[in-house]
């Protein structure tokens, strides 16, 4: 068997397998009870490991993409689609990251899931996301990728949506999938231009024909902006950001996989997979960095009055998320990428240690409740240290490789606003994430002492996945990102993004400065989060008293959940029942009530002829036989 | 006029009478009465017909000795159901047979 068949069976093999393990899974893990996990379990490991191969393929033929199509999927007239695989570099890294952090969701699951009495349904939706999110990235045309786009969205939904018995949790699901069909209706308008433009929806075809300009500029703006409408329900942009704090509703290995890891990076990964359209509209590209650079600061804002640990890390995703945005846009294509890369790991490993705080907790998810668990949980606590400085972006940590090259990008390439506003985000970044690890970490115990009592830590199952993902949050960014702008990850990435020409970096120059000032801004942000949450613990409250409005903006998340309430909610509402007291009512039923009253009122009025005599029906009969005879003959005789 | 007009004339005019008789009379037994002039109206024009046109002879005929045995079997049953109906209701008066009114 030659290589490319192999790679064939291993590209086939990778969705399939979670598939078959979701079927399997659904029809007969209730029998399986407690031991459920075991078929899920063992076909997202092998489906990581055939990610890995895919992987590795990459890396040995950079500069050639592996595209197979299956199967034609759709053929319609002139529409076809294949169902198409297509393995590149930029699909290798993304494989790495769903695959592996996949792989140990589903580890950390065991433990953390144990005794649900949804036990086998979770990991039968876990590995109807892995199939979703593979096909979303194996994909070489856009319908395909829709098909995976809103099949982890349909999970996302079952997810959130998990513990469906606690209405919060359901309509949180409910509020994840309504706001998602915003987007997702953007992107679809975006594959009818697309199709509309060029005859097809692959992307080989598409691109060729973006570059040979045989799409008009103001249509590809268009798109572009289409395409990023989706973007920015999947990936939780400003305004449709607001599902991703209220996902957290959902177990705590959900958040990290789907929330943080790998579906909510389909919306970035998407805008930069459609690159050489973007690259041709200026429009669309300083939107797109616009966008990232507000939600990045909107939601840094918001997470510093955050109390539950999820939302601010919820909140912290979100401005990662919108920092990536801010690489795409400024065209920093790899930075954005690389923060992709290193985000699913550090953010991916951030959710679990919170889960596993959560878990010794005995569910308690207020970090004002918590405190001291320094010493009584080390291993989450020693791991969840990595992931956040990694989220901080402290030197060496992975975070800071890939976050300092999105913000030297957006310096050297002249958004200097941009910069401004991206190093205020780092500040208030480094100051959430600090007050975050001093409120659970440090200090005393808050809860009440028989929660003390019971505080454990979690069990080997769980402890090691966070052990594993340590690493690469960690050591990531020294891997593949140095030297910076000049890494390894740049060479990898380089064939798809085949135009991107990497300014060298110069350690003594701009570079090295920039580096410095990041650098500086987060230890200065540490410094104030420790000394406001661990020094002089009575100081933010009395902050807060001295500006109340913006200390309430920012802990009722800007109010964009009650302004979507007036809006379009109380609209909606309002416009249904005007259309269910009035027109309905009214119009409808007026008119269905009014033709059976017409009806009523015109039998009453020819009720008399039916006498019930059969004289009269005789008569009726004759007369008519008369008027027929009658035209008869006429018509005879003309 | 042609004799055969003459026939036509007395087969219209006796199916008009059967047919008043029927619409109008309000006995019973004379709308069935009625109801066999009518049905010898047609008789007469069949024959008659049958005799000064027609190609094949018997055939008018022949369908006058069908209406008559049909004619029979109706006057039969129809005196039936009159004497039927006459002991539920005790009356003839077609007028009172008014239980499908609407």
């Amino acid at each position: 068997m030659d290589e490319t068949q192999f790679m064939r069976i291993a590209v086939a093999l990778i969705p399939l397998l979670p598939l078959l393990g979701f079927i399997v899974t659904l029809v007969l893990g209730k029998r399986w009870g407690a031991r459920a996990h075991i078929l899920p379990v063992a076909l997202v490991t092998v489906s990581a490991a055939l990610s890995i191969y895919a992987f590795i393929w990459a890396f040995t033929h950079q500069h050639e993409a592996f595209v197979w199509d299956a199967f034609t999927w759709v053929a319609a007239g002139r529409f076809t689609v294949e169902w198409g695989f297509q393995v590149d570099t930029l699909t290798g890294v993304l494989l790495l990251v769903v695959g592996v952090i996949g792989m140990l969701t589903h580890y950390y699951s065991i433990g953390y899931m144990h005794g649900d009495e949804g036990y086998y349904r979770f990991f039968a939706y876990l590995n109807l996301f892995m199939f979703a999110m593979f096909v979303l990235i194996l994909a070489d045309n856009y319908l395909l990728l829709f098909l995976g786009w809103e099949g982890v969205g349909l999970c996302s939904y079952l997810l959130i949506a998990f513990w469906f018995r606690k209405k919060s949790a359901s309509q949180a699901g409910k509020k994840a999938f309504i706001v998602n069909r915003v987007g997702d209706f953007g992107f679809m308008l975006a594959m009818f231009t697309i199709f509309t433009a060029t005859g097809t929806l692959q992307f080989t075809g598409v691109f060729e024909a973006a570059e040979s300009g045989g799409i008009a500029a103001g249509t590809m703006t268009w798109i572009c902006l289409l395409l990023f409408a989706g973007a920015i329900g999947k990936s939780a942009q400003f305004p449709l950001h607001v599902w991703l704090p209220d996902a957290m509703e959902g177990p705590t290995p959900v958040s990290a996989l789907i929330h943080a890891a790998t579906m909510v990076n389909a919306g970035v990964y998407m805008v930069a997979r459609s690159y050489p359209l973007f690259i041709q509209s200026e429009t669309a590209m300083t939107v797109v960095m616009v966008v990232g650079i507000f939600t990045a600061i909107f939601a840094a804002y918001i997470a510093i009055t955050q109390n539950d640990i999820k939302k601010v890390i919820a909140y912290s995703t979100i401005s990662s998320l919108g920092f990536m945005f801010v690489a795409l846009g400024a065209g920093a294509w790899v930075a954005g990428i690389f923060y992709l890369f290193a985000h699913g790991f550090f953010k991916g490993l951030l959710f679990l240690c919170s889960g596993s705080v959560i878990h010794a907790m005995g569910g308690e998810q207020d970090m004002r409740k918590m405190g001291g668990l320094r010493k009584k949980i080390p291993i989450t606590f020693w791991t969840m240290m990595a992931g956040a400085l990694s989220m901080v972006g402290l030197i060496p940590f992975a975070g800071f490789w890939a976050k300092d090259e999105i913000i030297g990008a957006t310096f050297l390439h002249g958004y200097y606003v941009v910069w401004a506003v991206a190093m205020v985000v780092v500040l208030l970044t480094a100051i959430y994430m600090g007050r975050l690890m001093f409120l659970t970490f440090w200090g005393e115990n808050r809860a009440d002492a028989e929660v003390q009592a019971h505080i454990h830590e979690s069990p080997p199952i769980m402890t090691v996945p966070l052990i594993v993902l340590a690493i690469p949050a960690a050591l990531l960014g020294l891997a593949v990102g140095l030297p910076p702008e000049g890494g390894w990850i740049h060479h990898f990435l380089h064939p798809v993004f085949f135009d991107m020409e990497g300014e060298p970096f110069h350690l003594l120059g701009e570079g090295g400065l920039l580096m410095l000032a990041s650098l500086a801004t987060v230890l200065v942000g540490l410094v104030i989060a420790y000394y406001l949450w661990v020094r002089e613990t009575d100081v933010p409250g009395r902050i807060a008293a001295r500006v109340p409005v913006a200390y309430n903006a920012s802990l009722n998340k800007m109010y964009m959940d009650d302004i979507y309430d007036v809006v379009p909610i109380r609209a909606t509402l309002g416009f249904a029942s005007w259309l269910w007291t009035f027109f309905d009512a009214k119009v409808i039923d007026g008119a269905v009530n009014g033709t059976a009253w017409l009806w009523g009122r015109a039998g009453d009025r020819l009720r008399p002829i039916q006498t019930g005599r059969v004289q009269s029906y005789a008569m009726y009969m004759y007369v008519g036989m008369v008027v027929l005879v009658i035209v008869f003959a006429w018509v005879w005789v003309s | 006029m042609n004799p055969l007009d003459w026939w036509l004339l007395l087969a219209i005019l006796l199916f008009s009478i059967g047919a008043f008789g029927v619409l109008a009379r309000r006995n019973v037994i004379v709308v069935v009465m009625s109801l066999e002039v009518m049905l010898n109206a047609v008789n007469i024009a069949l024959v008659a017909i049958a005799n000064f046109r027609g190609g094949a002879r018997g055939a008018g005929t022949l369908f006058a000795l069908f209406v008559i045995v049909l004619a029979a079997a109706e006057v039969t049953v129809g005196l039936a159901i009159v004497i039927a109906n006459y002991r539920n209701r005790r009356t003839v008066q077609t007028d009172t047979y008014d239980k499908l009114k609407g």
